[in-house]
């Protein structure tokens, strides 16, 4: 018998020892895999927390508490040049005040006139506007409450906390409980949020400025980054000769998509604002400075599409006669389209999301009105997102989760899109 | 309407114009001589097309982008001398922005009667300047139409002119990856140096204090500023490093799992979950980080009777981590499905258990993969701005305890470069300082990550 064979023979396959170190080897094994279940748990238990928390605190600003009472557009109050700059204050305030004739004047009335917000006055204005006949006659508004007491019906901070914790005081509450008693409360669909612009009251603030200024820059970003991404794939993919250049330009692409966020923003900042003069804040800057940072992604989903057209398609092209040109325009590039539409979508949902370089061109401007082109200062949902963060009232907090939300469900809108499109259109070959 | 609108409408409506001209001028041709074109009557509309669009699309922008400086130029300069002798170019430039908000109406108190000059001399200027462009254009137009109509006969190569030009539109665009890269930079680099004429080198890269507050007017009252910005630097490392502790465990396990463990059901519902926690965007996180991870951070450490600041750099690591677990777990998935099988079968054939073959022969074999993943993953904390600029603090503290605050590199890049910026002080210059060393940091992470990942990738194919 040779010397390892002996060894071999020596050996105990079945012993306690073996039998431990089975044991042992396979308490490992389940512990690496238990290792891996939590890990994955506790990642998807932190996006549940995310997506929980944004729920939890934004749900209720989809909901704006509102206070109904009647109004009488005094004609003493009615400024006949100037409608515009009439006294609608005092409109409201003496007709609001007449629904408590019992509180005196003096502070109990200034307390009490705090329940409407004071975008009460606006809405009248408006009223008037649409219909000056109603001058002199009463009519039924209703408005939304300030934001403490639309966070007290929302539930926010309890009624038994001592009077000096709580943003309402004690005769607030019980003027706010009559007028909910006498049915004038309501809580609407808050359609502020998605028609209004930013404010500085959150019970007027909304989000269309956001929205607007959104949709400009997307499609700035959009009318440059996709002819010229898709040209420049082509070109990389289809003409290119192999050389130094284009091992050139392909490294400086791999590496723009890595570069910081931020960095494109100093980009714009020294090239767009300094050097060409374009005006702060616009979409249009936002949108070139997006559409740089875009541009990889767009070229490497485009040139993925364009490989996987086969070769065949491109030899009978030829093989008919078509010029080189005509192959790619007439035949692959329509092939490829689907899947160079689902990549744009992919890096569209990306730039929605972009905030950094926004901020350095000056797209956190505080804006009360939706802009009306590109060339318009202009907020953009994130970095409303990012506004609304910093402002200290406690109806802020709500509102930015709520515009998270709808950032989220734009997100998810494009996102979804893609998937369907890939499905609905990709061909296998 | 504008006179821009109505010259890009114009070259709008004379490109179709022209398409159809050529179209005609190529099939008379044709007919006139009996003989077979050369090209497609198509390509001849296409290339009259293109040599009446081009060519007024580019004197619109040159146009664009030299009107208002030659305007104003020629304004200040009939300005009377009293008004303009030793302006310093900031000072200029409001007189400048007077005349012309003057002209647009926009008046706070009586303007000077020089500016309201200045401002009636612009507006003449500027409608000129539109009746001028609205000519040009059309003269421009006319003549491409006019050359293009004369190259258009039978034997004209009428595609190769169309193609050529489609091809140097198509390199002008793959250019245009280089050009913002030498634009990035340009910018960067030239801003930077600027700003080392105003502090020395050595006190940026080696001060260890960092109080840009500086008087930006000669009656403010502030420090005299420090740019020493090494504290700095270790705020940024000190939560990147927390963000890459959270998140290359987490990551890697959760990558273990999936390629390894889990079914196809698991992988099916798990994967899109971690894509979807990748697309969410940052100022997402960075909200959550001051809405629940603060908060519940302060109070835990409240339990425990630390005095915990809102802004401790734990929180932003932390919240950065969850951000970067997806990117680390499928850069790891990646690498180590990309070891061949043979590797893993031959380990399992040996009588290795699924948790041996992983730690002993897929892990060591796909370790270049998942260090070049970790390596990418460095280089975006770093340039990671959202979350720190909501959750971590303004101050420079030169310290390592996560329990305290500190600022990063992008935190003090939008602190010194939001508002209206004047790039005249050391104070916003800094922000381009910053800039430049961010960038290449993150560059060069970036090209050791990737050439680890090639090197690797070569060593299997």
């Amino acid at each position: 018998m040779t010397e390892g064979s002996s060894n071999f023979a020596r050996h105990d396959w079945d012993g306690a020892d073996a039998r431990r170190r089975l044991k042992r080897r396979y308490a490992a094994n389940t512990r690496l895999k238990l290792y891996g279940l939590s890990a994955i748990v506790l990642a998807l238990g932190l996006l549940a927390v995310l997506l929980g928390s944004l729920v939890m605190t934004g749900y209720k600003s989809f909901v704006q508490t509102h206070v109904t009472f009647d109004v009488y557009v005094n004609p003493e109050n009615y400024d006949q040049a100037n409608p515009f700059d009439s006294d609608y204050r005092t409109m409201i305030r003496d007709s609001f005040l007449k629904l408590f004739p019992e509180v005196p004047p003096g502070p109990q009335q200034r307390q009490l006139f705090d329940i409407p917000s004071t975008g009460a006055q606006l809405k009248l204005r408006e009223i008037v506007a649409a219909d000056p006949s109603v001058v002199g006659s009463t009519i039924r508004i209703s408005v939304p409450v300030s934001d403490e007491f639309d966070q007290f019906q929302k539930g926010e901070g309890s009624r038994d906390a001592a009077e000096d914790a709580r943003r309402v005081n004690d005769r607030q509450i019980v003027w706010f409980d009559k007028l909910a008693a006498d049915g004038k409360i309501s809580t609407p669909f808050n359609w502020t949020l998605f028609n209004s612009a930013d404010s500085r009251f959150p019970e007027l603030a909304g989000l269309k400025g956001a929205i607007v200024g959104t949709f400009y820059l997307l499609l700035v970003t959009f009318v440059l980054s996709f002819p010229i991404g898709i040209a420049a794939a082509i070109y990389l993919e289809e003409f290119a000769p192999k050389n130094k250049w284009t091992d050139i330009i392909e490294i400086n692409i791999n590496n723009l998509a890595a570069v910081p966020s931020i960095v494109f923003g100093l980009l714009a900042l020294a090239v767009f604002l300094q050097t060409f003069g374009l005006p702060r804040s616009a979409p249009l800057v936002g949108g070139m400075t997006i559409a740089l940072m875009t541009l990889p992604t767009i070229i490497i989903a485009t040139r993925a599409a364009l490989k996987a057209v086969p070769p065949s398609i491109r030899e009978a092209a030829l093989g008919v006669g078509a010029s080189k040109h005509q192959v790619i325009i007439h035949h692959v590039l329509p092939l490829a389209m689907p899947g160079i539409l689902t990549g744009t979508i992919i890096g569209m949902a990306h730039a929605i999301g972009e905030t950094a370089p926004l901020l350095l061109i000056g797209m956190n401007a505080f804006m009360t009105s939706a802009s009306v082109g590109i060339l318009d200062p202009a907020t953009t949902l994130p970095t409303q997102i990012y506004i609304w963060a910093d402002s200290p009232e406690r109806g802020f907090v709500a509102r930015t989760s709520a515009a998270i939300l709808v950032l989220l469900g734009f997100l998810m809108l494009m996102n979804g899109l893609a998937i369907y499109l890939r499905r609905r259109l990709e061909r296998k070959w | 309407m504008s006179p821009v609108t109505i010259a890009f409408l114009i070259i709008l409506v004379m490109t179709v114009a022209g398409y159809f001209i050529g179209k005609s001028r190529a099939l008379h041709a044709a007919g006139a001589t009996n003989e077979r074109l050369h090209s497609l009557p198509s390509q001849h509309a296409a290339y009259l097309a293109l040599w009446v669009g081009i060519p007024g699309i580019m004197l619109l922008l040159v146009w664009l982008l030299l009107q208002e400086t030659t305007i104003q130029n020629i304004v200040f300069a009939a300005i009377p001398g009293t008004l303009t002798d030793g302006l310093t170019d900031a000072q200029r430039a409001l007189l400048i922005s007077e005349i012309v908000n003057v002209h647009h109406g926009r008046v706070f108190q009586a303007p000077r009667p020089e500016v309201v000059e200045g401002a009636r001399h612009y507006g003449a200027l500027v409608s000129t300047a539109g009746t001028a462009l609205i000519a040009a254009i059309v003269a421009i137009c006319c003549a491409g139409m006019s050359w293009g109509w004369s190259r258009i006969k039978v034997h004209f190569r009428a595609r190769h002119g169309v193609e050529r030009i489609m091809s140097g539109f198509m390199i002008l665009c793959s250019m245009i990856a280089i050009f913002t890269t030498i634009g990035i930079v340009l910018s960067l680099v030239f801003e930077t140096i600027r700003f080392f004429q105003m502090v020395p080198v050595h006190e940026f890269l080696f001060g260890l204090r960092w109080e840009p507050q500086i008087a930006l007017r000669a009656d403010q009252v502030a420090g005299q500023g420090a740019f020493g910005a090494v504290p700095v630097f270790t705020g940024t490392l000190l939560i990147a490093t927390i963000s890459l502790c959270v998140a290359v465990p987490i990551g890697l396990f959760a990558a273990i799992y999936l390629v390894e463990f889990a079914d196809d059901r698991v992988r099916n519902v798990v994967k899109p979950a971690m894509e979807l926690l990748a697309g969410i965007p940052t100022v997402v996180y960075g909200f959550f980080a001051v809405l629940v991870v603060s908060p519940v951070l302060v109070q835990a450490g409240g339990a425990v009777g630390l005095d915990l600041p809102p802004t401790l750099s734990l929180v932003a690591g932390l919240v950065m981590g969850i951000m970067i677990i997806p990117f680390i777990s499928s850069m790891s998935d990646d690498a180590i499905t990309a070891v061949p099988r043979s590797l893993k079968d031959g380990s399992l054939a040996m009588g290795a258990t699924k948790g041996e073959t992983i730690t002993k022969v897929l892990l060591p074999a796909a370790l270049p993969g998942i260090v070049g993943g970790v390596l990418l993953a460095a280089s975006k904390t770093l340039g990671e701005t959202m979350i720190v600029v909501m959750a971590a603090g303004l101050i420079a503290n030169l310290t390592f305890n996560p329990l305290e605050g500190v600022t990063t590199v992008t935190v003090q890049i939008v602190a010194m470069l939001t508002g209206d910026t004047e790039f005249d002080n050391p104070k916003t210059l800094s922000g381009f300082a910053l800039g430049f060393v961010l960038f290449l940091a993150t560059l060069m992470l970036n090209i050791a990550a990737l050439s680890i990942v090639r090197k690797y990738r070569e060593q299997y194919d």
